[in-house]
């Protein structure tokens, strides 16, 4: 059993209120930063934990917060990205819903790092009843002297608040939540100047996950030496992963990295194995937007070394034989699902998202989803799974933010794994359409 | 003859103008446009569950900017609904996760018991059906979201039973009295 950095509390009774989390040590790495730390020491502690940003990206948070612009007499924020929307990721509700102080508290100590004296947490508009639950508990941390003036007598006083999107996978993007934050479309913004040095309101930002950010009290409270003892070398800490698809027990799981892909999915403390009794077909391991692996290159790498749930082993063999962590949002597939019609939806799901900004994603998600829907309905032509690896590679790379690579990959590795179902498709339209149909080919491994 | 009376315009209830006060707080105060999304939301619950374009200039009157700031925005963001809508938005996730556990078949469903079509509403005015992307819940697919609520699991004919009994026995939920004991079963402390 892995240790729980975060989740070790969630389902105790009332923790949700500042009273039981305060009991079960909550706040002690505002109490220990403000009275004992100056706000570059605590800036070190993340630098030496190892953390990676748990939105997706995996970049070192404590590099991120080095990065920031600290001019004089200039405001700086910190937001928090709780535009949680990458399709098969839902850890951020969850901890946000339970246990919303944890995220406050990292909020605190991680603004008093960085010096903000304003924060904002930007939530996704449909959990309108999330925001209720963190304003709720922002007014009991005001209320207890963790938020507004001279927090703990230490002088340094700040200010946090919850700001709801409106329904845009966008806004997950961190330049475009900013412009979202000031009451614009969700547009993406060129970069540079990265946000560090013009983001909110053209102030110095950082953007950081929901979970990035609950992981700095434990940093703060143990040590970044200490948290990165846990998990394997670039890849430290734990990490919660959003299960979903075709498993026994979906849910959200708080595992420590390097956790075996296969005892994850396979184990009973963890998914339980594949639903029905059926058999794993595919695994889209990080979010929709990452590259599908078949069944055989998602437990094992190409070299045959067992894949583990860390960045840097999910990653092994690129892109053609191997995916990514991601946003861990794990979506397990069993041997009925059709990788056509999935990779469809995806493509529709990029299309419908895409800001409109650039044309090669404007116009290429729309164009892929076109072509996935016509080969998914028997009316493809062979030279159509060809245009689409074609009309994939030339969207990526040539757009403002990474929307248009996350709509590319998922379409580039369904096709590399899976061309024989794709060719079956135009060959036997009529079998591949017929209500039920599952292909029963192999995949293609490298 | 009686006269003919211009259409009134539509002015924030004093609950929504305090609450719309609150939110202004929480921005610099010359970055007040910042508030633009939260206020929409409260507009769009104040006024039957659209906005319409009178209700888009209350709300660019509100924050001094002008009306086509609020126009490319609402244009912008899917939650928004820019026509009228039944007495119940049903908002079915239709993204790869909910696909896999049976959105297709729950849409169907939904489509053949209200006797709405997808972007319609039901004779009776009762239920708007709207497919929408992911909402971030996928371990408990499939999702429907009603206003603040997410109705989760819906893969048997009891869970849709269930759910839209209880949106039928609701005349009108105002978005500024949300109830804790409508969090849906994953979310509550076991």
């Amino acid at each position: 059993m892995g240790r729980k950095l975060l989740t070790e509390h969630i389902n105790v009774e009332g923790i949700n209120t500042f009273e039981v989390y305060r009991k079960h040590g909550g706040y002690r790495s505002v109490e220990k930063a403000l009275k004992t730390m100056t706000p570059d020491e605590v800036t070190e502690e993340v630098k030496k934990s190892g953390l990676r940003g748990r939105g997706g990206a995996g970049f070192p948070a404590g590099m991120k917060w080095g990065f920031l612009a600290k001019p004089e007499g200039v405001p700086r924020y910190l937001v928090c990205n709780a535009d949680e929307s990458e399709p098969g990721t839902f850890k951020d509700r969850q901890l946000m819903t339970k246990l919303p102080h944890l995220l406050i508290e990292g909020m605190i100590t991680g603004s008093y790092a960085l010096g903000a004296r304003t924060s904002y947490i930007y939530i996704r508009g449909e959990l309108l009843y999330v925001l209720r639950i963190l304003e709720k508990a922002i007014a009991e941390a005001y209320a207890a002297g963790f938020l507004g003036e001279n927090i703990l007598g230490s002088g340094y006083s700040l200010d946090l608040h919850v700001h709801p999107g409106a329904g845009a996978y966008i806004c997950g993007e961190e330049t475009a939540l900013l412009e979202s934050l000031e009451g614009k479309r969700g547009n993406p913004r060129n970069k540079p100047p990265f946000p560090a040095v013009q983001g909110l309101y053209a102030r110095p930002t950082v953007v950081n996950n929901v979970e990035t950010i609950a992981a700095v009290p434990v940093i703060v409270n143990e040590g970044g030496d200490e948290y990165a003892k846990i998990g394997i070398g670039k890849s430290t800490g734990t990490k919660l992963i959003s299960a979903c698809g075709h498993l026994n027990k979906p849910g959200i799981y708080e595992i420590e990295l390097g956790l075996p892909v296969e005892e994850f999915i396979y184990s009973d403390e963890y998914c339980g194995g594949i639903w029905k009794g059926r058999e794993l077909k595919a695994v889209v391991a990080g979010g929709s937007s990452v590259p599908i692996l078949p069944k055989e290159l998602i437990l094992k790498t190409a070299a045959g070394e067992n894949r583990l749930m860390t960045y840097e082993s999910l990653s092994d063999g690129g892109f053609v034989t191997g995916t990514m962590l991601g946003s861990g949002g794990f979506i397990a597939m069993d041997e009925t699902t059709c990788i056509v019609k999935n990779t469809w939806n995806f493509s529709r799901f990029y299309h419908h998202e895409s800001c409109g900004q650039c044309s090669p994603c404007r116009e290429g998600t729309g164009w892929m989803e076109k072509v996935l829907h016509r080969l998914e309905h028997g009316h493809g032509a062979m030279h159509d799974i060809d245009l689409l690896v074609s009309v994939a590679k030339q969207i990526e790379g040539n757009t403002i933010c990474p929307l248009g690579e996350a709509a590319a990959w998922p379409v580039a590795a369904a096709v590399r794994h899976f061309r024989d179902e794709f060719e079956w498709h135009v060959k036997h339209p009529k079998e591949a359409t017929a209500p039920g149909a599952v292909y029963r080919g192999a995949a293609v491994l490298a | 003859m009686e006269p003919t009376t211009a259409p009134t315009k539509p002015t924030f209830s004093p609950a929504a103008q305090a609450e719309i006060k609150r939110l202004l707080t929480h921005y610099p105060a010359d970055k007040s446009k910042s508030a633009l999304l939260p206020i929409l939301h409260i507009a769009q619950a104040e006024f039957g569950g659209w906005v319409s374009p009178e209700v888009q200039d209350l709300v660019a009157e509100t924050l001094n900017i002008k009306p086509i700031e609020v126009y490319e925005v609402s244009s912008f963001y899917t939650m928004y609904n820019l026509k009228p809508v039944g007495k119940h938005v049903l908002e079915i996730c239709r993204t790869g996760p909910c696909m896999l556990r049976g959105s297709d078949e729950l849409t169907a469903n939904l489509e053949r018991i209200t006797g709405a079509k997808v972007g319609g509403t039901s004779p009776d005015g009762n239920f708007t059906l709207k497919e929408v992307e992911c909402l971030a819940a996928c371990g408990f697919a499939p999702i429907v979201q009603v206003r603040e609520k997410y109705y989760e699991q819906l893969d048997t004919p009891e869970a849709v039973d269930a759910m839209l009994n209880e949106l039928r026995g609701q005349i009108h939920r105002p978005i500024l009295s949300w109830e804790e004991n409508d969090l849906p079963n994953s979310l509550k402390n076991n």
